[in-house]
């Protein structure tokens, strides 16, 4: 058996420890600034303690926005954007997927391995490095500023086809044969025995591709225009300058902004790794 | 896989038109277009009119000093993050791994989270800390004697990147060190233990041997978000500044391209940085083909 040496365990609980509490450092940093007033967080060392004007801060940061900022940046719009914009990724995402895959698995038909190549390619293609030319087209086609040339650009997703051919692929013969027997037809078949099966990996997926959409950077700053999301906002509110920004809300919207994704991951843990060890697979 | 296939060529290819129509117009054509501005010039500002030049965009990037200072900064920031999280997210796994189950599984829901915190986000949260009029750490730096900046100083800049893009990514290393590890075989450690083996010596000849392909495939993983996915937060907290001190090849991309408007030179930029994905992705693809069985 294997020998416990007592010191080892500690220093393995103490150093596990300290990780946790660096993990936790930055948000409660940003907790603590949303409740107290801009004097206070000014007043060098900012306090480490919660302050009491967290209700005055959140309010302001969701139906103002920072005093100093330009443009409109109230966080419930921003939040709501941010919800818009992920949803539509993640549902088009993960139905353009089946759609493929299931062609892919189930069909015989000319360019079949060429589809899957090209789909394959997307991989090597990240937005970043083709941006000026993706942004073109989607200027050329007027789509600047409307969710449709935010999301469109980002639904085509080799991950999730690859995975999703993946769990197709071992669907037993005798369940097409006997759905065929039955008179189905191959949409019937998709719908009414294919996504029932597929339930658990759409969800673990879905919940990584919704977190892919609320994290987005690039693309919306460049196509966003009107359409600020909260991640895209923390910046503009922080470029007018160290002793312009209004830090209170500015902290108070970093915490409404990491929300979303941190609640999703404490009430769905299981689905997530799922999701993200079955995407590395 | 299944030998039965439905017939009817018209709806599988109706099937797939979506996903290959957002291919053509959003990955194909741009692609095709960036291949043209790499080797072409504008020559006339109002009407867009380019010439070619063949490879002209890419013999000035070459000889350029600022490119050069973006590939160093590039490597430079790469190393320090894969380093830092990899052998983290190892370290932080193996100690998890010897604490009891329970005990384990609320380090792993406390140690998780930070990385479904947007990179922007975590930029933000960093600089909120670290900001030299508002930040509770820049304040103990000042009082300890530090000049503290990252407005001014380079290096200062880049050691707030690497934290927070670091920050972020050990938790995706952890967890999957984490799997790793228990997949190891408990009797092979026990045998190991019985010949007299300490926990170091076994971690160091029988666990990470055996964890190797995870390790290697964390590396291409965790170079590829060093790459590109930490756009965001470079962009977030310093704009690649100050003076070009966190200018990645990826940020560089960029701020030539939308901030310079020389299409050109970004387009070259973004070919090799292509040809430096297609590498990454093969050697991934050829990895995850030996591990993952297609029928």
């Amino acid at each position: 058996m294997i020998e416990h040496h007592r010191i080892l365990d500690i220093i393995c609980h103490l150093t596990l420890i300290g990780f946790v509490v660096i993990c936790l450092l930055p948000v409660w940093v940003a907790l603590v600034g949303s409740t107290h007033d801009l004097s206070s967080i000014l007043a060098a060392p900012m306090p480490m303690l919660p302050g009491s004007f967290a209700i005055e801060n959140y309010t302001r940061a969701l139906n103002e926005g920072p005093q100093t900022a330009s443009a409109d940046l109230r966080a419930w719009r921003l939040l709501l954007n941010s919800a818009l914009m992920a949803t539509i990724i993640c549902v088009g995402k993960i139905t353009l997927s089946l759609f493929a895959a299931f062609a892919i698995v189930f069909f015989r038909f000319p360019f079949r391995k060429t589809a899957f190549w090209l789909i394959f390619l997307t991989l090597m293609l990240p937005v970043e490095i083709r941006i000026i030319p993706t942004y073109e087209v989607v200027a050329n086609l007027n789509l600047v500023g409307t969710y449709t040339g935010l999301t469109l650009p980002l639904m085509a997703s080799a991950t999730a086809v690859f995975l999703f051919r993946q769990f197709f692929m071992t669907i037993p013969a005798n369940l097409i044969d006997a759905a065929r027997m039955d008179g189905a037809s191959p949409m019937a078949f998709f719908f009414w025995i294919l996504l029932p099966l597929s339930r658990t990996n759409i969800a673990a997926l879905a919940i990584i591709m919704f977190l892919f959409g609320w994290n987005q950077y690039l693309w919306p700053l460049l196509v966003a225009d009107d359409l600020d999301t909260i991640v895209l906002s923390l910046k503009r509110m922080m470029d007018v300058g160290d002793a312009e920004a209004d830090w209170p809300v500015i902290m108070a919207t970093s915490i409404l902004s990491l929300l979303p994704p941190v609640l999703i991951l404490i009430f769905l843990q299981r689905w997530f790794v799922r999701g993200l060890i079955d995407i590395d697979k | 896989m299944p030998r039965v296939y439905f017939s009817g060529k018209a709806l599988a290819l109706a099937l797939l038109a979506p996903m290959l129509a957002i291919i053509a117009i959003f990955f194909l054509v741009p692609s095709a277009q960036g291949l043209w501005y790499s080797v072409s010039r504008s020559v006339d500002v109002f009407t867009g009119r380019k010439i070619f030049v063949g490879l002209e965009n890419f013999s000035i990037l070459l000889t350029d000093p600022l490119y050069h200072q973006a590939i160093i900064t590039t490597v430079i920031f790469s190393s320090l993050v894969v380093f830092f999280s990899v052998s983290l997210g190892l370290i932080l796994a193996a100690m998890a791994n010897r604490v009891l189950w329970r005990a384990r599984k609320i380090y792993q829901s406390l140690l998780m989270w930070p990385y479904v915190v947007a990179p922007a986000v975590a930029a933000t949260l960093w600089l909120l800390m670290f900001n030299p009029l508002v930040g509770y750490f820049a304040f103990v730096l000042k009082q300890a004697g530090i000049d503290w900046n990252y407005h001014v100083y380079g290096g200062q800049a880049m050691t707030l990147v690497v934290a927070a893009a670091t920050w972020r990514q050990i938790s995706y290393n952890f967890l999957f060190f984490l799997a790793a590890l228990q997949a190891v075989p408990p009797s092979l450690i026990e045998a190991a233990a019985l010949d007299g083996a300490g926990p170091v010596r076994r971690l160091s000849s029988i666990v990470l041997p055996l964890i190797a392909p995870t390790t290697f495939f964390l590396v291409v993983v965790n170079l590829v978000y060093a790459f590109f996915d930490t756009f965001a937060l470079i962009d977030t907290m310093t704009s690649g500044g100050p003076y070009q001190a966190t200018t990645t090849l990826v940020y560089k991309v960029y701020s030539d391209g939308f901030v310079g408007l020389n299409y050109g030179s970004s387009a070259a930029q973004s070919i090799i940085l292509m040809v430096i994905v297609g590498i990454l992705t093969v050697v991934q693809f050829r990895y995850i083909g030996k591990r993952v069985h297609y029928g």
